[in-house]
């Protein structure tokens, strides 16, 4: 799925694209959820309604997975891998592994408030989207309270 | 207007009235005409530089909306070069990983940097990428040395569908749990553990060309059809000259006259379960070099099982894995013709950071001979403890029961790094 695909499937009405400066507070949550800070300046995200779909790069173990994440009210209603670049691990891209993440959201102390089992040989990979899902939840709460510019 | 005049003839004192009133009429119109000529002219001037106002406002727009996209293009530019990780030149990515471990056994101690790695892979296109493994073992390496520097892995791996890769160069046998991932954060224990080490044995490359991917949502495959072993037959050492580990010709300029074949088949396709079966069939393992000991070749064909599961905080491994070999093998060391190992360990992680593991299994490298006395039966026990997910501390004790009656017990303690 090419994150064109994935921005238009995610929506039934066309939606808008904006755009989140990551200043303070966004950098202080990839550090604290990723480990790092987000390696980019800003990030387009693409809201209808109450949905907000966005797309986040993160590495597992040593190249980035391009992921896509679909928020509706403050819960994952979809997690899609658009481009795996690890030699091995690639079973995170089917939707056996993927559907864990419908339905969760963030507890209080920023974890995820589901189970996600993970795939052995594939550790670090699950890791990168599990935290990615967290992330992704953030920014989407953020983008609720934050001046974003189109 | 002309003043009416009476019908009598006017006199001279009254056209010259109004001739006086005429110029003055005609002067008044001048001027008029003058003052209206020259707002005409500051109108248009006017309107001249209401024109220009709006032509520099175009032009401002126009140039603002290059600047923006200057700007998006700069940005872009930026963040390309940050998910790339900073790398100098796009495409390319560095990893690696390493442990230190300190050992505390009946055989002696020692303190050993075992492994410092680093991978460097280039991507050639989306479907096309290059990776490679370079290590150095036990820190120090050359004639006389410990240690040895070591080309792991070098294959291009061509995506040619979304399911399925070709791969060709030098890669990891896919045989096994850690012979692939073997970053020290990824496994219990300062060792990688003894069955996948003397038996499978991890880590092991090869040089060839391979396919792998899924087959099915869940159902994964590797077949793989690369360079063989090539067993020290003249060691003076019995076991040495049938060592499945010491015949690892690690593609440095490695007798290619047999050719060697994998297979192995996947099954995760439910989250936390990962099971595996795995086939080689080596043609000959002395790279027919057989015919100096009486025989015309050993060929031997290798049986692998393993089995993970994750379940919330709980873990389990298990591996059985199996050597059954030509029985000319024999005539080098007895019983080695079997040769067989397994082990199994359940692990809890109590949070993010710490996690136990005890590890029981066995070996033996002369299966088939039950008078050699050469079962070896280990049982480990120890924690790991994560600094960051990357980065991890370990501790554990081994109690090696060997039935020659030469035991190995002790402890070790490691650290351990990936990135």
């Amino acid at each position: 799925m090419t994150e064109q695909e994935f921005v238009s499937q995610s929506f039934t009405e066309e939606p808008v694209m904006k755009s989140m400066w990551l200043k303070g507070e966004g950098q202080a949550a990839a550090l604290d959820i990723l480990g790092h800070r987000y390696p980019a300046l800003r990030l387009r995200y693409w809201i209808s309604g109450t949905k907000s779909a966005w797309i986040l790069n993160e590495v597992g173990k040593e190249k980035p997975i391009t992921i896509g994440i679909l928020i509706d009210g403050g819960t994952i209603e979809q997690v899609a891998i658009l481009a795996y670049r690890e030699s091995r691990g690639g079973e995170i891209r089917h939707p056996y592994f993927t559907g864990q993440f419908v339905g969760t959201g963030l507890q209080q102390d920023g974890d995820l408030d589901g189970v996600i089992d993970g795939i052995a040989g594939a550790t670090l990979s699950v890791r990168a989207v599990r935290n990615v899902g967290r992330y992704a939840l953030f920014l989407s709460a953020l983008a609720d309270t934050e001046t974003s510019i189109n | 207007m002309i003043p009416m005049v009476s019908a009598a003839t006017p006199t001279v004192e009254e056209i010259w009235r109004i001739v006086q009133q005429q110029e003055q009429k005609i002067d008044r119109l001048e001027q008029e005409l003058i003052e209206s000529q020259n707002r005409l002219s500051e109108a248009q001037q006017r309107l001249g530089s209401a024109a220009v106002a709006l032509d520099n406002s175009v032009e401002n727009k126009s140039a603002i909306e290059v600047n923006r996209q200057e700007i998006e293009a700069a940005i872009d530019s930026v963040e390309q070069v940050l998910v790339a990780g900073g790398g100098a030149k796009s495409g390319a990515s560095l990893g690696g990983y390493g442990e230190l471990h300190y050992n505390n056994l009946d055989n002696g101690s020692e303190i050993d940097f075992h492994r410092y790695v680093m991978f460097l892979n280039y991507e050639f296109a989306e479907d096309l990428n290059f990776y490679s493994e370079l290590e150095i073992e036990h820190s120090i390496a050359g004639d006389g040395k410990v240690g040895e520097v070591e080309l792991e892995q070098a294959f291009i791996q061509w995506g040619f569908n979304q399911n399925h890769n070709l791969k060709f160069g030098l890669f990891l046998v896919p045989l096994g749990i850690i012979n692939e991932t073997h970053e020290p954060n990824t496994f219990y224990g300062v060792e990688r553990n003894s069955v996948e080490k003397n038996v499978i044995p991890a880590t092991w490359w090869e040089a060839g060309v391979g396919f792998n991917g899924q087959i099915a949502p869940g159902w994964g495959y590797d077949a793989a059809v690369h360079s063989g072993l090539n067993l020290d037959t003249g060691n003076t050492s019995a076991s040495k000259r049938t060592s499945i580990r010491s015949a690892r010709q690690k593609v440095g300029e490695a007798s290619a006259e047999n050719l060697a074949a994998t297979i192995r088949l996947t099954y995760s396709g439910t989250p936390g379960i990962k099971l595996s079966a795995a086939y080689q069939r080596q043609t000959d393992l002395t790279q027919s070099v057989a015919s100096g000991i009486g025989v015309s070749g050993i060929g031997a064909n290798l049986y692998e099982f393993d089995a993970q599961f994750q379940r919330d905080m709980f873990a389990f491994r298990a591996l059985y894995a199996k050597w059954d070999i030509d029985s000319e093998i024999n005539l080098l060391n007895p019983g080695s013709d079997e040769q067989v190992g397994w082990y199994l360990e359940p692990s809890i992680k109590l949070n993010s950071k710490l996690g136990l593991f005890a590890r029981y299994g066995g070996y033996d490298l002369t299966a088939n001979d039950s008078s050699a006395a050469s079962e070896k039966k280990q049982f480990d026990f120890g924690v790991n403890y994560w600094l960051h997910p990357q980065v991890v501390i370990k501790f554990d004790y081994q109690k090696q029961d060997n039935e020659n009656g030469n035991d190995i017990d002790g402890f070790n303690i490691g650290m351990g790094y990936s990135f």
